[in-house]
């Protein structure tokens, strides 16, 4: 048996999917977060929210993507061989995150690939997708990450 | 100076400010948001791609936030010491195509930039449009460490006079 639990990049597949646990977010910590990065109405202010687009108070995207790269270094990242993320193809923000929401998230494998001039180096594109206790999808992100390859078989099947 | 949709230029590149990269700062957001080693410590950071400490990429991105919205909250009281209207706030859709060329590492001074770029109105909603800006970072040294498109909603001026 491998004693090594770590999730190297040889172990993940196009279609693996890892879920990735939950997180209840608070109105203290939205106002807090929005107001040192992000204070725009909608996003420390309950009363002007309501007449804002966002029909109320509801958490800066950005936020929600801390929240998301949080679930995901506790349900996957830590566990793995990560070296970091490449960068983003696309993030949408599809509902509103409001106060007491309490939101899950999953990733998903959608390719792998080699380094072509890394050989301890391989690349997924993933697809992390956060839930809102209903069911519904809040936001979803489309990144590239890096990961470290199993020492064993470095610099093979490239 | 307005912020509304149809007083935007297309192609201006806006100065935002910049800010300073401390090492408090990265350990205490990485600890609360991305606790990945080679944003927790030197040490461990040597042994990464990074080879030094840096700071998150959600990081440097909030930051560029702080200075968009700096920059809104700056002209809306302009305006309004005007007594001339100004736009509702709008949330943002989405962001495509985010990358993090070069590691913002301890100490780098990073000057941030929002450029209009494309705008479309909209038949879903009335009295708004969509604006998509390239958004970026560049350290001192002139490397670009943050790049992306955003889109916003932004409101139309013929809302607001009707």
């Amino acid at each position: 048996m491998d004693t090594d639990a770590k999730i190297y990049w040889e172990d993940v597949s196009p279609g693996d999917v890892f879920e990735l646990g939950e997180r209840r977010v608070g109105r203290e910590e939205i106002v807090a977060f929005a107001r040192a990065y992000d204070p725009q109405p909608f996003h420390v202010d309950e009363e002007a929210a309501k007449s804002t687009m966002m029909g109320g108070l509801a958490a800066s995207g950005w936020h929600s993507c801390c929240l998301m790269m949080r679930l995901m270094f506790e349900g996957f990242l830590s566990k793995s061989s990560s070296l970091g993320s490449g960068g983003l193809d696309e993030v949408k923000w599809l509902k509103p995150v409001r106060p007491g929401d309490v939101l899950s998230a999953r990733y998903s494998v959608l390719e792998t690939r080699a380094s072509r001039s890394r050989p301890d180096l391989g690349i997924c594109k993933s697809l992390c997708e956060v839930f809102n206790q209903a069911g519904e999808t809040v936001m979803t992100c489309r990144f590239t990450q890096f990961m470290g390859r199993r020492p064993a078989d470095r610099g093979a099947g490239a | 100076m307005s912020l509304f949709f149809e007083d935007i230029e297309l192609g201006r590149v806006i100065e935002l400010g910049g800010h300073r990269f401390g090492a408090e700062e990265i350990v205490a957001f990485a600890r609360e948001f991305d606790p990945q080693p080679f944003h927790l410590s030197e040490e461990a950071a040597r042994e990464s791609l990074f080879g030094h400490l840096c700071a998150s990429g959600w990081h440097t991105v909030s930051i560029w936030m702080r200075h968009a919205v700096a920059r809104e909250h700056r002209i809306r009281a302009e305006l309004a010491a005007a007594g001339e209207p100004a736009p509702g706030f709008g949330p943002s859709p989405g962001v495509r195509e985010l990358t993090w060329p070069t590691p913002v590492y301890v100490d780098d001074e990073i000057s941030f930039t929002t450029s209009p770029q494309t705008k479309r109105v909209l038949a879903s909603r009335p009295g708004w449009g969509v604006v998509e800006s390239l958004n970026e970072g560049v350290n001192q040294e002139g490397r670009t460490v943050l790049r992306f498109f955003g889109s916003l909603f932004v409101e139309r001026r013929a809302r607001a006079g009707a």
